[in-house]
């Protein structure tokens, strides 16, 4: 053969990929809203803006979240093995989706802040310039919180039900984008949010490229991006290739970093302190069960063949991600940090979960998942209702003696802590107590020690806070709590009810869970 | 037997509280009627209970109800009483709606908490003192024993003196330390539970079938006594109680130290010697070692005491010592003497707390030792009481608490000689610092200032005069309580699989022993 022809003369039949396309219909519906998301923003008239946002974000979860109903018991992998449709891929779903909505009606508070919802009247206004007075004079509002939620929402379902590195990646930065932007819009101290932002964005933009070479490396070694045909790669090869350690262990700082594990860690409190809290509080609760369903799938499915060789070097991960962040924890004087580094023990007790492998430990670890988010979306909306003049009063003075202004919120306040604590009867405990009992059952006893003398200094700084809010006396500096408009009672009311349920009677949820299976290959 | 009776006593008085706690601001007197009916209903109930209870029966457990709870970890809501439970169910029963009347007007303005808080607090307590005693499922009895913290923190915290604050987070921290490694420990024992049958459970009788290896065993004992021994509290795990005591009011001291530390003890004899026989044979001579220094250290230390509450608090530290021992000397003597010496304790503490606070209600709440004297000149009747509750601390014969130390003393004999030599000469500075508080508090020259002091009311009489009853009627004749104890104990021995040892003492040498005193 002399020459290579450019162009084979007779070109090969083009398979068009098959797609299921209802199988991933909520994550279909939810981005199609985000898209429309936008032009509403661009074209619906000033005054109806708001309400056709609303409508439609509510409408399109709750229809995302009825098709998730409808689909389980699915267990396919469509789109040429891009994404998985399985037990746990629904069961996340439905988790994100009633998360998302609860943190939507957050967002939609209007009542408890006199100037407004969270968020700047225009986000890209510089902060104290003429044409931001200007614009909030003439009352004006943007409304881009709404596609950025959705955009983010959208990310995030796909994310958990990624089946190889590409989609991962993709999902990983659609959901990572918007939260970069939501980050900057608080409407009160806007350098701190827009600083906060710009820490996340640039932190944020490493762990994606260091995902990214990760994912590189890996198909260097595989030669797929595909779980499942990294998975058999594993089996397949018996040398040990250093592509594979390294391109598994910058996939994992990439992921790591979104779960906010130590020492990955290093955004959050600035992050959960800057932003807005309803999107801290939407933040906190679905990245957590987004990133962990992710790093779930790619362990146990890609490189469930090696976990031997994963599991010491998380192992460690783990017990420095419980120890700092409880640590550290106690030292905070601001309720939203003090709530970062808390949300960074936690993330620690849930890698106990992921670390052991087992279909037990993947049950826990969703079961510890949802039970965390809902708790922690909870926590943000009482934050959002406890103010001074001049905004959220998040430095702990403040929440001297709160039980005495406010028995009921600081009630429930206390009800969300002794959960992250661990305290019997709330949802928090019965999540410790699977990921612990799956941890042990797979040998790893030391981890749970580890994560027993965690949970005894995590639950020194829960309770100094309790005590705070009911023991200390109201001071001068003691903010008062704002009445809320329906939006944020339904969603305080929702985290009460599931801390409480989710604590008594467990079952249901473990039941769904159960039922949902292991992942699929 | 279909009713359900120890989920009705557990329900009725948390119904009490709830009532109680809905009442409008104001109706002080009003929250107080309800929660001393409530408290006679669940006592009338208890009493009915105990007297269905056969002590003979073949059944390890009575009055047996199980509804699975969270199947997935083979947790289910199961209760059921043996003897041991029941005299501690009971004892809770009594002493709950004693409090009440005792309590009547501890709270009132200046306190931080409201009035009708207190008496809600209380019976929520109750109903988790009941709870913690009647479980049967090891997972529910952990979830009893760690929600009990909240309403006693609450107690304490709300209540108490000028340090409350303080005592209230030490109690919660170190109660929350030793409930975190028994939770690791229980955890280890599902595991262990699912590993060995196939299926995970907490159910207790399965527990003590299982056959854990010593090693795991060792390991998964460590964690349940270790919340235990602060629970109970032995030494070197004590140091929260003294502070509460001394802060909490009288009458939740009362149910502290008089029930809820029951809780640790009975957590030894139930689920340390039952669940891992072989890690309590291995520990026994450290434990009893730990409780021989516990009765010395506490009964030497109440004897350097000026505070009275602290004194109590040392003493009771003492007590425990030899309730703790006569477990783990592993003689059916040993341990029915220990679970009497639960219930005389909890009657004497009862009598010294509640005693001293009318005292201390009478002299501006202090409660220095050096502020009485000759208290028995203007109160001749709080005196009275005074010494039937001292007497009944260091264990006088003829009351209930002798009984108890003197089967504990003839228990660690006829198992280590030298150890009941030991434990016995604790008794005579028991004798010491009881007698030498009598004596300047209540005896000499009537101290300036207290000329007026009013003796005791008849809501007090009311209060104080059940107990020293019980403490004597027992005392000669405790047939009620050991006819229920012995047969619960005896099972314990041989789920341990210890017997005995064949009396090699002669008997007639050991009464001159406990009655020296």
């Amino acid at each position: 053969m002399s020459r290579m022809p450019l162009i084979d003369p007779v070109l090969p039949a083009f398979t068009t990929p098959s797609i299921n396309y209802y199988a991933i219909a909520p994550i279909l519906i939810v981005f199609g809203a985000a898209v429309v998301s936008v032009l509403v923003e661009a074209f619906v008239p000033r005054r109806g803006r708001r309400v056709t946002q609303l409508v439609l974000v509510i409408a399109s979860i709750v229809a995302a979240f009825a098709v998730t109903l409808d689909l389980r018991g699915t267990r396919l992998v469509t789109g040429e093995g891009a994404i998985a449709v399985d037990g746990p891929t629904l069961v996340m779903w439905g988790a994100l989706l009633l998360i998302s909505l609860l943190a939507a009606f957050l967002m939609a508070e209007r009542t408890i802040d006199p100037l407004g919802d969270a968020f700047a009247a225009r986000a890209s206004s510089l902060p104290g310039s003429e044409d931001e007075r200007q614009f909030a004079a003439r009352g004006y509002l943007q409304t881009e919180v709404w596609p950025f939620l959705l955009f983010a929402l959208t990310g995030m379902l796909a994310f958990v039900a990624a089946n190889d590195l590409l989609m991962m990646f993709v999902a990983l930065e659609v959901m990572s984008l918007p939260l970069y932007l939501l980050a900057g819009m608080a409407r009160r101290r806007r350098l701190l949010s827009q600083e906060a932002a710009l820490k996340y964005f640039l932190l944020g933009a490493f762990s994606s490229a260091f995902f990214l070479y990760g994912a590189a490396l890996i198909y260097g070694y595989s030669g797929s991006i595909g779980f499942v045909a990294i998975s058999d790669t594993l089996t397949a090869k018996t040398a040990e290739g250093s592509l594979l350690a390294i391109g598994l262990a910058l996939l994992m700082v990439g992921l790591l970093f979104k779960v906010a594990a130590v020492p990955f860690h290093q955004w959050t409190p600035d992050v959960y302190q800057g932003a807005p809290s309803p999107v801290t509080g939407f933040m906190a609760a679905t990245v957590k069960i987004a990133a962990f369903g992710a790093i779930l799938r790619l362990l146990y499915v890609a490189f469930g063949g090696m976990r031997w060789d994963w599991q010491p070097m998380l192992w460690i991960i783990a017990a420095l991600t419980m120890l700092v962040g409880s640590i550290i924890a106690i030292t905070q004087s601001d309720m939203k940090r003090m709530l970062a580094y808390s949300s960074i023990a936690q993330a620690g007790f849930i890698l106990v979960g992921v670390i052991v492998a087992t279909p037990q430990g993947l049950g826990a670890s969703l079961f510890y998942l949802i039970a965390y988010g809902f708790t922690t979306i909870g926590m943000f909306a009482v934050i959002m209702m406890v103010r001074n003049a001049s905004g959220e009063a998040t430095s702990l003075a403040e929440w001297r003696g709160l039980g005495r202004k406010s028995p009921l919120v600081a009630g429930v306040f206390s009800l969300f802590l002794l959960s992250l604590a661990g305290i019997p009867l709330t949802s928090g405990f019965v999540g410790k107590f699977a990921v612990f009992a799956a941890a042990i059952d797979a040998g790893a006893v030391w981890l749970v020690i580890i994560g027993v003398v965690a949970s005894i200094i995590a639950a020194f700084f829960y309770v100094r806070v309790v005590v705070l809010m009911h023991f200390a006396d109201p001071t001068e500096e003691t903010a008062s709590v704002a009445i809320p408009s329906a939006f944020t009672t339904v969603t305080l009311t929702a985290a009460t009810v599931m801390t409480i349920a989710l604590g008594i009677f467990p079952q249901w949820l473990l039941d769904v869970i159960e039922q949902a299976g292991v992942f699929i290959r | 037997m279909n009713f359900p009776w120890l989920t009705t006593l557990m329900v009725v008085p948390l119904i009490g509280a709830v009532i109680v706690a809905l009442l409008p601001r104001g109706r002080d007197a009003l929250a107080k009627q309800i929660a001393l009916v409530f408290s006679f209903a669940v006592l009338a109930l208890t009493v009915v209970m105990a007297l269905q209870f056969s002590a003979d029966s073949a059944e390890r457990f009575q009055f047996v109800e199980s509804h699975p709870w969270i199947p997935a970890f083979g947790i289910s809501y199961a209760v059921g009483i043996d003897g041991i439970s029941l005299v501690l169910i009971a004892l809770a029963a009594v002493l709950v709606p004693i409090v009440i009347i005792a309590g009547w007007n501890d709270v009132d303005s200046g306190s931080r908490g409201t009035v009708k808080g207190y008496f809600a607090l209380i019976l929520v307590l109750e109903t988790l003192m009941i709870g913690v005693f009647a479980a049967t499922d090891v997972f529910l009895f952990y979830v009893f024993f760690e929600v009990m913290l909240v309403p006693t923190y609450f107690l304490i915290g709300r209540f108490g003196g000028p340090q409350r604050s303080y005592a209230a987070v030490k109690f919660l921290i170190y109660s929350l330390v030793g409930g975190l490694f028994m939770l690791a420990a229980l955890i280890g024992l599902y595991v262990a539970s699912a590993q060995l049958t196939g299926t995970g459970t907490f159910d207790f009788a399965a527990l003590v079938g299982l056959d854990i290896s010593p090693d795991l065993q060792k390991w998964l004992f460590l964690g349940f006594f270790l919340a235990f021994a602060v629970k109970a509290p032995l030494w070197p795990f004590h140091t929260w109680l003294p502070d509460a005591a001394a802060e909490a009011k009288p009458g939740t001291s009362v149910l502290l130290i008089g029930v809820l530390d029951k809780v640790g003890t009975f957590g030894m004899i139930r689920y340390c010697l039952e669940i891992f026989p072989a890690a309590s044979e291995f520990y026994a001579p450290i434990v009893i070692a730990l409780a021989l220094i516990g009765i010395f250290y506490g009964a030497l230390l109440a004897l350097r005491q000026h505070d009275m509450k602290r004194l109590f608090a040392y003493s009771s530290m003492s007590h425990f010592g030899f309730i703790t021992l006569g477990i783990f000397v592993f003689t059916s003597q040993g341990q029915s003497g220990s679970v009497v010496y639960m219930v005389a304790h909890g009657l004497s503490t009862a009598a010294l707390f509640l005693t001293a606070g009318f005292l201390m209600a009478r002299a501006h709440g202090s409660s220095l030792i050096s502020d009485y004297s000759g208290v028995n000149k203007t109160a001749p009747v709080l005196a009275g009481f005074f010494l039937v509750a001292a007497l009944s601390s260091l264990a006088l014969p003829g009351m209930v608490s002798f009984i108890g130390e003197f089967l504990v003393l003839l228990g660690a004999f006829e198992r280590y000689i030298w150890v009941g030599a030991v434990a016995t000469v604790g008794i005579v500075i028991t004798a010491a610092y009881v007698l030498r508080l009598y004596q300047k508090s209540m005896t000499g020259p009537l101290k300036p200032g207290l000329e007026g002091m009013r003796d005791l009311g008849g809501r007090e009489v009311l209060a104080l005069a059940p107990i020293a009853v019980l403490t004597i009627v027992l005392g000669f004749f405790p047939a009620p309580l050991t006819n229920v104890i012995n047969p619960a104990v005896d099972r314990v021995m041989t789920t341990v699989g210890a017997t005995d040892p064949a009396p090699t003492v002669p008997s007639a040498g050991l009464p001159a022993e406990g009655s020296d005193q």
